[in-house]
């Protein structure tokens, strides 16, 4: 089923989302430092559909986290939506990612004494929404992902790939102008792979959503339209890819 | 008004894990309730029976009674006013005349206080009515205690030796006529209970008393020459004194149920953080504030002591208030608490000690839930999402 409403408009389509500058991650290791990421400057505008590819340890979580205001950057910039999130307080930044952004994790983190539709739901929790609008909300989400009909089930009971459709519907729900995907696909077989990605791809056709993905699937590289090779914390290529 | 909509659904997703808690809690509520209700319900009864059998509605004293100084009791003695005279004639008070003796049970000397009621008093409940047969020698009556320590039965004959007005030393031998079954000590231990007249006479001291009990209710008479009245407040102190200590005693179990509720509930909590991390950081990335977190599973643990309180109104009502019907059997203890109780307690469960309870238990669970909480002000999302603690 087709989303029912558009959150963007034309106008801002093509306006700039993401913009990071000499974006630096430094992490204390014992005595030593780890330099996660090196000098990152990077522009995603909206609506874009981009994967952050690169071997292990190459930067692409720690850039994810940073994006998503999970983390914040030893130096540089690193701006979202137009928010600078080295200059956000913990309660800034946790409005920020409970009103724009969405995430999808590798091991789903779906929240297992709450059923289906309780996880779904949650993020409308925090926002406030009534109950009513909320059922709606949450029910359109999981048409978009074909589990309306579990929406009573807990998330022991899904297989993963219907767990990580869960969480896509959760990061989707409130309509955010950017979801962030770690490893969406790394515990699902082929098939659910191209389950999951075919639905992000058409939600993000739909929906105008940004999705940024960090991988090293190649199932998932074979998706996106702009790819972002990461290595030891550099941007080593920016290529735009057909569309699939 | 979310966060009270999560925390319930967080706690009843628990499962059996939330159950025991809460089952384990609501013993604490129970015991802690009970153990209050049965140290009111002695005090009331004490006190109940205490009035009944000894203190009246207050006393009159001869000025010179001191009840914790035996060597007064030679001179506190005194005839009765016309006012207080007018009471007894009525039936509105007893007199008692309290004279030092000595008894010689089993040959072995011992002292005891010899006290005269007139045998048709209705003021106390001492069946003092026992003592109007006197066949030759003078009725006495004893108290279960006094006929224990003594080895005095019914029938049995006693040898008494006091001195009269005059100082003389005079002996007489008094049959026990029935052996008194009481729980007030007041009444009991070290007593030996003749008829007044008698006592008066043997004394010496025709119209004399010692102190004048007034039936409950009964208007005392305006200041008295030579008397002073002991109102029921002054005379419970030494019980209620005891009652308190009783308490004091008690709350030391008190607070060990109530440790033991904290400790239920912090090791679920500090349980709950070390192993809900990555959930913790979910809800972070879902946009969750830490102190929206910390509200969380505070209130968690605050909810644990409400569906506690839920739980052991349950179970408790009907069993507490089973047992303040029927009395809580306390076989050979009454001698030991050091003042009267019955054979049977019946505790007594007011409403501010039910408040007051669950308040203070709701209070302490949701003080011990917050405090572990306060780690996760510390914690990053991205240390939490990988399930370590910052």
């Amino acid at each position: 089923m087709a989303p029912r409403t558009h959150s963007t408009t034309p106008e801002t389509k093509n306006s700039t989302l993401i913009r990071t500058e000499n974006l630096d991650k430094i992490y204390p290791l014992g005595l030593n430092t780890l330099k996660a990421l090196n000098h990152v400057n990077l522009s995603i505008s909206k609506g874009e559909f981009l994967g952050l590819v690169g071997p292990s340890g190459s930067g692409k979580t720690t850039l994810l986290n940073i994006i998503g205001s999970l983390d914040s950057p030893t130096s540089g910039s690193a701006e979202v939506l137009g928010r600078k999130i080295e200059s956000l307080s913990h309660n800034d930044a946790a409005r920020l990612r409970n009103k724009h952004i969405g995430f999808i994790f590798q091991t789903y983190n779906l929240l297992p004494v709450y059923t289906v539709f309780e996880n779904v739901e949650f993020p409308l929790l925090l926002l406030g929404i009534d109950s009513s609008l909320r059922k709606i909300r949450v029910m359109d989400a999981l048409e978009w992902v074909g589990l309306a009909d579990r929406a009573d089930s807990k998330p022991a009971q899904l297989s993963g790939g219907q767990s990580q459709r869960v969480a896509i519907a959760r990061a989707i729900v409130k309509r955010p102008e950017l979801v962030l995907a770690d490893e969406p696909t790394a515990n699902l077989d082929a098939e659910n792979s191209h389950h999951i990605m075919k639905t992000m791809q058409q939600l993000n056709k739909d929906l105008a959503t940004t999705f940024v993905f960090a991988t090293h699937d190649e199932k998932v590289i074979g998706y996106v339209r702009r790819k972002i090779s990461l290595v030891d914390g550099r941007i080593e290529k920016d290529e735009k890819q057909p569309r699939r | 008004m979310y966060i009270f909509k999560l925390a319930f659904r967080n706690i009843l997703g628990a499962g059996l894990r939330t159950w025991l808690n809460v089952v384990a809690l609501s013993f604490s509520f129970v015991a802690i309730i009970f153990l209050q209700g049965i140290y009111t319900g002695m005090n009331d009864q004490v006190e109940q029976a205490t009035i009944d059998a000894f203190y009246g509605g207050g006393q009159f004293w001869e000025k010179s009674y001191d009840p914790y100084d035996p060597l007064t009791l030679d001179d506190a003695h005194a005839p009765l006013p016309a006012s207080l005279e007018d009471l007894v004639k009525s039936g509105q008070a007893a007199p008692l005349l309290i004279r030092p003796a000595a008894i010689y049970p089993e040959g072995r000397f011992r002292t005891i206080l010899l006290k005269g009621i007139a045998p048709q008093q209705n003021v106390l409940s001492i069946p003092s009515s026992l003592l109007k047969d006197g066949e030759g020698l003078i009725p006495a009556l004893i108290g279960t205690r006094m006929a224990k320590s003594t080895g005095l039965h019914k029938g049995d004959e006693l040898t008494i030796q006091w001195r009269d007005a005059h100082g003389t030393f005079d002996a007489r031998t008094v049959v026990i006529a029935d052996i008194v079954r009481t729980s007030v000590q007041e009444i009991d231990n070290g007593q030996v209970w003749i008829p007044l007249d008698q006592l008066q006479s043997l004394s010496a001291m025709p119209g004399h008393a010692t102190m004048v009990v007034l039936k409950r209710n009964t208007q005392p008479p305006a200041m008295l020459q030579g008397w002073e009245f002991r109102s029921l407040d002054y005379l419970l102190q030494d019980l209620h004194a005891v009652v308190r200590s009783k308490r004091i005693g008690g709350s030391i179990l008190y607070l060990v149920l109530l440790f033991l509720a904290m400790l239920a509930i912090f090791d679920t909590q500090v349980l709950s953080i070390f192993r809900r991390k990555k959930e913790m950081g979910t809800l972070m990335a879902l946009g969750m504030t830490r102190w929206s977190i910390i509200e969380l599973f505070t209130l968690e643990g605050g909810l644990h002591g409400i569906l506690a309180a839920c739980v052991a109104a349950l179970y408790g009502i009907p069993l507490l208030g089973y047992i303040a019907r029927t009395g809580w059997e306390l076989p050979g203890a009454a001698d030991t608490v050091g003042f009267a109780i019955g054979e049977k307690l019946f505790p007594t469960y007011s409403a501010g000690l039910i408040v007051g309870t669950t308040v203070l238990v709701l209070l302490v669970t949701t003080i011990v839930s917050f405090l572990p909480t306060r780690k996760i002000a510390q914690l990053k999302p991205t240390d939490a999402l990988r399930g370590k603690m910052s």
